[in-house]
């Protein structure tokens, strides 16, 4: 079986989607989706293991060679998204039986299962491929998906912040439809390495760079991107909060690893980067949103909301590491890309058992909860530390190659903005501190307890691996680096 | 456009415009495909939505300007994009000469089947298939997830059953039309089903023709009719059944040892595995398209025969 690694990785969770349809009892459904998401964790881990040691792995669906058929890529960079995503879905999903039961009604239980599995398999999906129309394909799974999970949210502007999303994500999807057809057009084929093969014979075509415009701007309003971020933050606010953990942790990384296979490996580095100000254009739209986003979490009054903007901030973090395009800039954002994942689960699941308790995340609510819930409180400070970057901590480790990166490539400027963006973090992640450990606690609060285990055992799972991943940076760092040297080896 | 009523039918007519323009460029399948949903299922669908929410459009109070200026960018970077295109049926351009001619010269070969487009898209890319037939299913959940009818008390029930017959008692001669008429419709979905290896057709088209006649069925002679005939959680259990079918295929070559969905591991002779994999995975294709399409049509119109909106229902 170890041959079909590539294929099970998706089609495990793809499956059990329908067979999670007939299973009407909701508990049996979330256990089975746990068995479903943790054997998908599982396969991962093994193909990154095999990637690391004997480089990539090729898989040809129906057995039709590439450029007929579709065909299953997985080197480095890949594998590490895999097991990103499939490692947070099931942390995640473990806190969900206790959490949906208070915020979703009981009869769509296992539809929200369904739903997310869908979104799982849709995800790995995307990461997997090797083909630029299969990305396509997955794309509308993952986004149909993850319209109807946001729109589960009990409140009802929940409805309005995933029709937003559905908006925005539809034209971003259509773009880069629009983008994979111009490239079709002028190569005739559809199989990313093949592109990246045919595409430079043709690159001084205006096809082609309409094509380029299309793909970016469409991965980029999927990526929720500086000035195209306006879907995310209520969306991330008002879906359920497993919704909201699973997302935070994975679905814009996904966007990123888009950006990166299309702008590294399938248009190549000298197509993307010399002929168009790209470098220029995002870096600064990153910088910008690094400021622009995290002053705007500081005057949220919503700690979803807040963390939300601070997602965008981060973003922004990667999207400078991205366009330094050296070596070292991708090593940092594939770092950060993996760190955040840590941090924002971590946080957005905290933010759940807190959801679970008191029923809001209104910050006002947050008084005194230090004491109420000293265990939860704790872990949403040690993943704020981790987003402000202190040492110990996995932000730190991203920072650190960040702005090593960016010095080495001799922007001073943009180092210092860096920092001062991270100045910005400690005041708003500072303000939920504030409240919560030194404000009285609310009248008629007293009976507040402390979260369920089910909330706990996953938090402090991510927030340990936030503190492990921040001394012990060799996995994270090993395979980061290697990732980004793979695609800076193979882009012609 | 202010009457959403004329913007659907302008949106059906847009369809059928552009599936003669696919006839017109040989593209038979797309065609009919278009046809069937751009022009057909679609609009009905968005005719439901029109009667549970209303005919006329809010006025806006947002200013067009900025959107208007964004359209206009990609339109003009769309049309600079064309300028370096290869002209049209031009035998040099790329699309004809790297991986269509295998198509074309030997997927009778290897596949058997004279419908190169069902070739393609059930065998060489059936996993972009697998995943088309995954987004209708996520649709279906979806719909089901947000709009799934909430249980009414008996005496809400009497009232809507007595609305429902009320208004369908009117409509005589298209009842009587639609019942000669629904055996045809049924009968030309199975053909489209298992003709799509030689002509053009195949599950998307042969599940949506058929889900029509079910429409058309339930529009005329009501809900609660309809609901006799199909049960609600047996159609939720056939689109999963639908998907998992497609999806057993791939397993069942993966048992064999061969790759996912490599049909030829289903039988001895590789090219009749071929055949037998194609309309299995049609099949599934076809069960699934017209069991989400049920879903999301009851769905809709499940919502709509409440009293509260039954003044609106006037379609």
């Amino acid at each position: 079986m170890i041959v079909h690694l590539p294929i099970l990785q998706v089609i495990i969770p793809l499956m059990a989607a329908p067979l999670c349809l007939l299973l009407t009892r909701p508990r049996l459904a979330w256990l089975f989706s746990l068995i479903a998401s943790g054997l998908a964790f599982l396969i991962s881990g093994m193909l990154l293991q095999q990637v690391m040691t004997s480089g990539t792995i090729i898989y040809e669906m129906g057995g039709w060679e590439a450029p007929w058929g579709i065909e299953y890529r997985i080197d480095q960079l890949n594998a590490l998204l895999l097991l990103i995503i499939s490692a947070l879905s099931t942390i995640v999903l473990f806190a969900a039986e206790t959490s949906i039961h208070k915020e979703i009604p009981a009869d769509k239980h296992t539809l929200f299962y369904v739903l997310y599995l869908l979104s799982l398999a849709a995800m790995l999906g995307i990461v997997a491929t090797g083909d630029a129309f299969n990305v396509f394909v997955f794309l509308e799974i993952s986004s149909l998906s993850a319209y109807a999970l946001i729109a589960l949210g009990q409140d009802r502007r929940a409805l309005w912040a995933s029709y937003q999303y559905l908006i925005m994500g539809t034209i971003g999807a259509t773009f880069i439809l629009i983008g994979i057809g111009l490239m079709y057009q002028m190569t005739g084929t559809l199989n990313m390495y093949d592109l990246s093969i045919r595409l430079p014979e043709v690159a001084q075509t205006r096809t082609v760079f309409t094509a380029f415009a299309f793909v970016i701007v469409g991965i980029c309003l999927k990526l929720a991107m500086f000035p195209l971020h306006l879907w995310l933050p209520n969306a991330y606010a008002y879906a359920p909060s497993i919704v909201t953990a699973f997302f935070a942790a994975t679905a814009t990384k996904v966007a990123i690893y888009l950006l990166i296979r299309f702008t590294f490996s399938v248009f190549g580095l000298s197509f993307s980067f010399t002929h168009l100000p790209l470098q220029l254009l995002f870096v600064t739209l990153g910088l910008v949103g690094v400021f622009v986003a995290s002053t705007a979490a500081i005057y949220q009054t919503n700690v979803k909301h807040l963390f939300a903007y601070s997602s965008i901030a981060q973003i922004g973090y990667m999207i400078v590491g991205f366009s330094i395009s050296t070596a070292a800039g991708l090593t940092a954002t594939l770092l950060h890309l993996f760190n955040h994942a840590l941090m924002k689960g971590a946080l957005f699941l905290a933010l759940g058992a807190v959801m679970y308790r008191i029923g809001s995340t209104q910050l006002s609510n947050f008084q005194g909860l230090g004491r109420q819930m000293p265990v939860t409180m704790a872990a949403i400070v040690i993943g704020g530390l981790s987003l402000i970057g202190v040492p110990l901590t996995v932000g730190f480790v991203s920072k650190w190659y960040l702005v090593l990166a960016v010095i080495e490539n001799g922007w001073w400027p943009v180092a210092v903005l860096i920092l001062a963006g991270s100045l910005l973090a400690i005041v708003y992640v500072w303000r939920i501190v504030e409240v919560a450990y030194f404000k009285p606690a609310l009248a008629g609060t007293e009976t507040i307890q402390e979260a369920p285990l089910s909330f706990l055992i996953p938090v402090w799972t991510l927030v340990i691996a936030n503190i492990y991943f921040g001394i012990d940076t060799r996995l994270s760092v090993q395979v980061a680096q290697a990732a980004s040297q793979s695609l800076f080896g193979v882009s012609p | 456009m202010k009457d959403l009523l004329a913007v659907a039918m302008l949106l059906s007519i847009y369809g059928l415009l552009s599936a003669s323009f696919f006839v017109a460029m040989d593209a038979v399948d797309v065609a009919f495909t278009e046809a069937s949903v751009g022009a057909g299922i679609s609009t009905l669908l968005m005719l439901v939505a029109i009667s549970m929410t209303g005919r006329a459009e809010h006025p806006s109070r947002h200013k067009p300007l900025l959107a208007l200026a964004v359209v206009i960018v990609t339109g003009s970077l769309l049309i600079y994009g064309t300028l370096d295109m290869p002209y049209f049926g031009s035998a040099e351009a790329p699309i004809h000469q790297h991986i269509a001619p295998r198509y074309i010269n030997d997927s009778m070969q290897e596949i058997g089947v004279p419908n190169i487009v069902t070739s393609v898209l059930a065998s060489y890319r059936a996993f972009d298939t697998f995943g088309e037939v995954v987004v209708i299913f996520t649709a279906g959940m979806g719909v089901l997830a947000l709009l799934s009818v909430v249980r009414r008390s008996p005496v809400d029930i009497a009232k809507i059953v007595l609305f429902n017959d009320a208004m369908h008692e009117r409509h005589l001669i298209l009842r009587i039309v639609t019942k000669i008429m629904i055996p045809f419709i049924l009968l030309f979905a199975f053909y489209v089903q298992f003709h799509g290896d030689f002509g053009p057709g195949g599950g998307f088209q042969a599940g949506v023709i058929f889900a029509s006649a079910i429409f058309v069925y339930t529009m005329l002679f009501g809900m609660n009719t309809a609901r006799r005939v199909i049960n609600q959680s047996f159609i939720q259990v056939l689109a999963a059944i639908g998907v998992l079918l497609y999806g057993c295929v791939g397993v069942v070559s993966l048992f064999n040892g061969k790759k996912f969905f490599d049909y030829s591991a289903l039988a001895i002779d590789p090219v009749a595995g071929q055949h037998l994999g194609i309309l299995f995975i049609e099949l599934g294709v076809g069960l699934t398209v017209a069991s989400v399409m049920v879903i999301i049509f009851f769905n809709f119109a499940g919502r709509n025969e409440t009293p509260r909106n039954s003044d609106k229902q006037d379609l």
